[in-house]
């Protein structure tokens, strides 16, 4: 069984010049023990949904269709008193910069202990084992002494190191991982997928790992998810996707990313750039950079459909419906 | 070398001050504690060719761009542009011509645009500053011209920033940075705040501005994949210093310090999927760096000389390494 299954997500944003339609029909399920890899260009939301599945939606966005479901429990609609305890116990959350993800003026021992007394009922001295424990897992060296440290006393590694042992405090099923690399140098960055590759496969805990890093993607992620402009337009097999990508923009990425001893005077690109939420074109929100591009692909959007290559599905006219495509 | 070079920058050092405030120190009888970001940097780039810097953050390479661009005042040591010595130059009027030949690009196009100017007046403000317009009509032609060059419209010069993407902000920047007809371009970490094919746009404008132009980069990134897209020369730098300078294809190829092989079996496989070695340790602290080797404490290959002496540059066929194990052929 799937550990959270969003179906046919919808975020909104209303404007005063109309309601504003962040995400559109966004469909996908991560397992247990699974990294999904969520990738797209900034804008594209892949932020946006990791915020709704957690209940942090920044007014006046909100979800305006579809369902989140959390181990069989439907969490779309819950109060926030009800989210709050979801949050933290059953999600971990982690973002992006480790030095605003953490309270400057508590000890790292005390923002771990609050966090674990909030969700459980134990004692003190229990919850303060359970943070060494945690700061340990996490691979901070010297945990007893770390334990009454501020955050302003680690480095970037070693802080987002604890941001982790936070979201991991009352073992959560889901872990959302938002850029988690990204504020960090290339050489610290593997030491922190190496650390989520080893929680998912040994705790058996869902990953959401989003990112705009295809590196990342390719060294950490089971399987990857890649928004445009709102919408899922292929998901697949990580080798499947990098390797063989089908949707026309999932081509166009991959052949941007520099690669060492390619060589190349100029790197084959993209031309233009993603539509703003209110000047969507109709009908595929990529037609106008896609090089592809046929006339039903000005009208109408193509739905997700399988591929040739098995578990790989892509939302592009080439694979929905031949008979269209002239 | 120096004959074509035209940038030389010999021994250069730049030190921050970073003690406690005077009287706190006084009291609590504090010592001086002096940041070494840049600590004796010697290098030269020839006209036309890319010459990279790249490290991890905090190793000092963006001071160094700072510093040559003039926004630090170096502590000491020499930066020479076509010969003529920009440090310790007093008169105002040759070091201006200097700077007009300088430009740089920043990292961020959200922070490098001051959000309440239109884009043709941020254009246009090098062009005013040098007075490289005849008049109003030729600023204006001069201005529509850059916008074209980097791919945007002349129609574009009437908006503000914040009505461009990251992507069109950097050509904004890209632009002021050209507007004074300069033959040299500090470019920091240009494309690590853009998306990816955002920063193949980017990358591709700038090769193609260098063959129009005929300029010289000086190009800084911790992205060693942009690196060897653009780069001619390559210098790595650790903790202020530089640990290797080659020639891309040697760097890739045959990597000789141990910080460079390090840091290139850091970078993710995207078509082979294998595991990376995660790198051990971090950047130790700049301002209480280890003894002799800065890189000793995290190095495979460190013996008791590493500890004690500091390594100095010497050369390996076309490549420079600082490194006792290099030096005594042990690796």
């Amino acid at each position: 069984m799937s550990v959270v299954d969003i179906e046919n997500l919808s975020i909104e944003f209303p404007t005063r010049r109309g309601i504003l339609k962040a995400i559109e029909g966004l469909s996908f399920s991560i397992e247990a023990g699974e990294i999904l890899g969520v990738v797209g260009e900034s804008g594209a939301g892949k932020s946006l949904t990791g915020n709704a599945i957690v209940g942090l939606l920044e007014p006046p966005g909100r979800v305006s269709g579809g369902k989140i479901t959390l181990k069989g429990r439907d969490i779309t609609h819950l109060s926030e008193n009800e989210m709050r305890r979801v949050r933290g116990a059953e999600i971990g959350v982690i973002f992006q910069d480790p030095l605003t993800s953490l309270n400057p003026l508590y000890t790292v021992g005390k923002q771990l202990t609050q966090t674990i007394l909030t969700h459980r009922n134990i004692s003190y001295s229990k919850a303060k084992d359970r943070a060494i424990e945690l700061l340990t897992e996490v691979g901070i060296p010297a945990p007893e002494l770390r334990f009454d440290a501020f955050p302003h006393e680690f480095s970037g590694g070693m802080r987002q190191r604890v941001v982790i042992a936070l979201a991991l405090c009352c073992d959560p099923s889901l872990i959302i991982a938002d850029e988690p690399t990204t504020a960090l140098d290339v050489s610290v960055q593997a030491q922190i997928i190496a650390l989520l590759k080893d929680l998912s496969r040994d705790k058996g805990v869902a990953t959401m790992l989003v990112t705009h890093d295809m590196g990342v993607i390719a060294e950490a992620a089971d399987r990857v998810a890649v928004i445009y402009s709102g919408r899922l337009v292929e998901i697949g097999d990580v080798r499947s996707v990098i390797d063989a990508p089908k949707h026309p923009y999932t081509r166009g990425l991959m052949d941007s990313i520099p690669q060492i001893g390619q060589n190349l005077k100029y790197l084959p690109n993209i031309e233009g750039a993603m539509p703003r939420l209110d000047g969507r074109p109709d009908g595929c929100a990529f037609n106008p950079r896609c090089k592809m591009v046929k006339p039903v692909c000005r009208e109408e959007i193509a739905a997700l459909r399988a591929t040739e290559n098995a578990g790989q599905m892509a939302a592009c006219w080439i694979y929905d419906g031949g008979h269209k495509y002239v | 070398m120096s004959e074509q070079a035209i940038l030389e920058v010999r021994d250069l050092k730049m030190y921050f001050d970073v003690s406690k405030p005077l009287v706190t120190r006084l009291m609590n009888r504090l010592p001086k504690h002096v940041l070494k970001a840049v600590d004796g940097l010697t290098f030269s780039i020839k006209r036309g060719e890319t010459f990279s810097l790249v490290g991890e953050s905090g190793c000092g390479k963006s001071t160094v761009a700072r510093t040559i661009a003039g926004l630090n005042a170096a502590t000491s040591g020499e930066i020479l542009i076509d010969g003529k010595n920009l440090t310790g130059q007093k008169e105002k009027s040759s070091l201006s011509d200097i700077a007009r030949r300088m430009q740089m690009v920043f990292q961020s196009p959200y922070a490098s645009l001051d959000p309440r100017w239109r884009v043709r007046d941020i254009i246009a403000e090098p062009i005013r500053a040098y007075g490289l317009a005849d008049n109003k009509e030729d600023e204006r032609e001069q201005v529509a011209q850059l916008l074209l060059q980097v791919g945007l419209s002349p129609r574009d010069g009437e908006k503000y920033p914040h009505e461009f993407s990251g992507g069109q902000r950097q050509r904004i920047s890209i632009a002021r940075a050209l507007s004074s007809k300069p033959e040299f371009l500090i470019c920091d970490e240009p494309t690590s705040a853009l998306d990816v094919s955002v920063q193949a746009q980017i990358l591709n404008l700038m090769t193609r501005l260098q063959d129009d132009l005929g300029l010289t980069y000086l190009f800084i990134s911790h992205d060693l994949a942009v690196i060897d897209h653009v780069s001619d020369w390559i210098g790595v730098m650790y903790l202020g210093r530089i640990c290797e300078i080659t020639p891309k294809s040697e760097l890739f190829r045959r990597p000789r310090h141990p910080y460079t092989r390090m840091l290139l079996e850091t970078i993710p496989d995207l078509k082979g999927g294998t595991e990376r070695k995660p790198m051990e340790g971090e950047v130790p602290n700049p301002i209480n760096p280890p003894s002799g080797c800065a890189f000793h404490p995290r190095c495979a290959f460190a013996t008791e000389k590493c500890t004690r002496e500091r390594p100095v540059l010497k050369g390996y066929d076309m490549a420079k390494v600082a490194c006792h194990a290099v030096e005594d052929m042990r690796i």
